[in-house]
């Protein structure tokens, strides 16, 4: 029982993972640019559910859609103005200018609503299902964000904008010679990888406390869900997603809770190395 | 600028930061200490990111690793100096042999990999609580003989191991490594192709730009006298190191010396003034660094602005 019960908080885990860290793998792939944001994004998205919810009584679910149009817009609008100057320049030139901008919105996080960790408690209970508990905001937040990122999914596979994201992935040259507007689908994806990064915010703020500190922490995991599960595909992150939530549900059980980040990490360096491409990537995709 | 210029400058920036103690306050002591040793750590990033080209962020990993191989150490009873020296070679082999494997990445990969080091690494310190102490961080013996003589020392020290680290930067600029690693720089395959040993180069940039790493932190640990894993590994100064080498201008030889000078002093008075919004105003740095100054501050070239101006200034006279 005690096995199954950390499978089910794995898979739980997993699944706010791989909506964390979908938005950030799409930006990846398509714009080639390593988005450092994406942490404060998140963490950004939750303050805004914090002080609805604190101040006016908004409930999240409500709050989401609201937070996620900001956060696309805001993201659109920072492609279009800054990003997309940059954005054929080398690896170091965009992660430094993306860790710039990151910079300064953390630093404006830090001082208005300073590093105090907030939480929104929706008392929900639990869920017992023959003898596996399942803390309810939790699957909440699991159902939310399998069935965000299953939208996004959606709209990359019909939506004629999703096949120009794609097409741009593939070859932005062959893409611009088919009259598909490259800057704009930048502009677009990057204001759907800061939409995923809110909707992310919200639901981490019914689950986590809202607070500056997890920036690194969610840009590290990220990282490692990204290489697990190989970029810019829906699929990749969601398999990454769930098998680093697993491992790391039972990497803490079997070595103490402290120790399942560092194996998460661990097992990214492995992977990168034997297999750069991910679990589910496309060879000559990387 | 030429060569030559170029190493006068270095010349007279060493004796200026040497002479602190003869005609400054013990701040600007300090402060001068703290810029020689981040141009130790620059002048080291800029083997692996400036002359390569390899975005790597691993800087933080083999500073903090130098911290705690030197504090081990001088703790088990080693002499501090012996210490040093443990630490600077035992940090080239870790990154001669972490090189060996992920130097097998390119680009967005070699990046990634290198934050992770630097978060595996912390992550290990810090739950190996038996030996490094855990959270609780480690103390070390203070050197005796009151503030201004250990603060002359370690001036020394820093200052000595930054001349190493140029030194061994106009090495590489002239040798025929300088001149593969700009190969690799820009196109690996054609360096490849063309007989450069390029896994070999990549290796000893990789290790070049450790070993100062790791003598800077362990002189580091001596000097504070108290480390711990946060402070050690910092992610930010995986990152500040590169920005200080971009703001200089990579692959060259003064850019990391100029780069890191100005960054250092800018931060000082942002500290002192706009306490709050420190990083913030390091964000906008970089954001106006990549923007506007993409080669450096030394490619700018001064003699166009000096021209312009001048060209301005007879536009200006000439209704008249």
């Amino acid at each position: 029982m005690g096995q199954l019960q950390t499978l089910v908080n794995g898979i739980v885990l997993g699944g706010l993972y791989s909506c964390l860290a979908v938005g950030f793998s799409l930006v990846w792939g398509v714009l080639n640019v390593v988005n450092m944001l994406h942490g404060s994004l998140i963490v950004f998205g939750g303050y805004i559910t914090y002080f609805a919810w604190h101040s006016y009584g908004i409930h999240p679910l409500l709050a989401l859609p609201a937070v996620a149009l900001l956060m696309y817009l805001l993201g659109y609008v920072m492609q279009l103005s800054m990003i997309n100057r940059v954005v054929s320049q080398p690896v170091l030139t965009t992660m430094t200018l993306t860790f710039g901008l990151d910079l300064i919105l953390y630093n404006f996080m830090t001082v208005y609503y300073s590093a105090t960790p907030r939480r929104i408690t929706l008392d929900l209970g639990a869920l017992d299902l023959g003898g596996i508990a399942i803390p309810v905001d939790r699957l909440l937040g699991m159902l939310l964000a399998l069935g965000l990122t299953g939208m996004l999914y959606l709209v990359m596979r019909r939506s004629r904008i999703g096949r120009a994201i794609v097409a741009v992935r593939m070859d932005s040259a062959a893409a611009a010679l088919m009259g598909i507007k490259v800057d704009r689908i930048y502009a677009i994806t990057f204001g759907i990888g800061a939409l995923m990064a809110g909707a992310t915010g919200v639901i981490f703020a019914m689950v986590y406390p809202v607070t500056t500190n997890l920036t690194g922490t969610y840009l590290g995991k990220a990282f490692v869900v990204c290489v697990i599960g190989g970029l810019g595909s829906v699929p990749g992150a969601l398999v990454g997603g769930v098998v680093l939530g697993i491992i790391e549900s039972f990497a803490g059980q079997a070595f103490g809770p402290q120790h399942a980040l560092t194996v998460g990490f661990l097992l990214m360096l492995v992977l990168l190395v034997v297999r750069p491409t991910g679990l589910v990537g496309i060879k000559g995709y990387e | 600028m030429q060569r030559w210029q170029q190493y006068a400058f270095f010349a007279v920036w060493l004796v200026l930061l040497a002479s602190t103690p003869l005609w400054a306050s013990n701040y600007i002591v300090r402060l001068a200490i703290t810029i020689a040793m981040f141009t130790a750590l620059t002048l080291s990033w800029n083997f692996i990111g400036g002359f390569a080209g390899y975005p790597s962020f691993s800087t933080a990993a083999f500073f903090g690793l130098g911290c705690y191989v030197g504090a081990l150490s001088q703790r088990a009873g080693v002499p501090m100096v012996l210490a040093w020296a443990i630490a600077t070679l035992f940090v080239g082999a870790f990154a001669a042999a972490l090189g060996a494997i992920i130097l097998r990445l390119r680009g967005h990969y070699f990046a990634i990999g290198s934050i992770g080091v630097v978060e595996v690494v912390r992550l290990l310190v810090s739950s190996w609580g038996s030996v490094t102490g855990g959270g609780d961080g480690l103390n070390l013996p203070l050197l005796s003989g009151g503030p201004n003589a250990v603060a002359r020392i370690f001036l020394l020290a820093m200052i000595l191991i930054m001349l190493a680290a140029f030194l061994t930067t106009v090495w590489v600029d002239r040798s025929r490594l300088g001149f593969g690693l700009r190969c690799i720089q820009q196109n690996e395959d054609a360096a490849n192709m063309v007989g450069v040993n390029t896994t070999r180069y990549k290796i000893i940039a990789y290790t070049l730009s450790a070993l100062f790493c790791g003598t800077v932190g362990a002189s580091y640990a001596s000097w504070t006298g108290y480390i711990d894993p946060t402070e050690s590994f910092s992610i930010l100064m995986s990152i500040k190191i590169p920005v200080m080498c971009l703001l200089g201008g990579p692959g060259t030889v003064l850019g990391a010396v100029i780069g890191t000078a100005a960054f250092t002093l800018l931060e000082e008075v942002f500290w002192v003034n706009f306490l709050d919004y420190n990083r913030a105003i390091l964000g906008a740095v970089i954001v106006i660094l990549i923007f506007f100054l993409p080669g450096g501050l030394l490619a700018i070239s001064y003699r166009d602005i000096a021209g312009r101006v001048a060209k301005l200034s007879v536009w200006r006279k000439a209704p008249a």
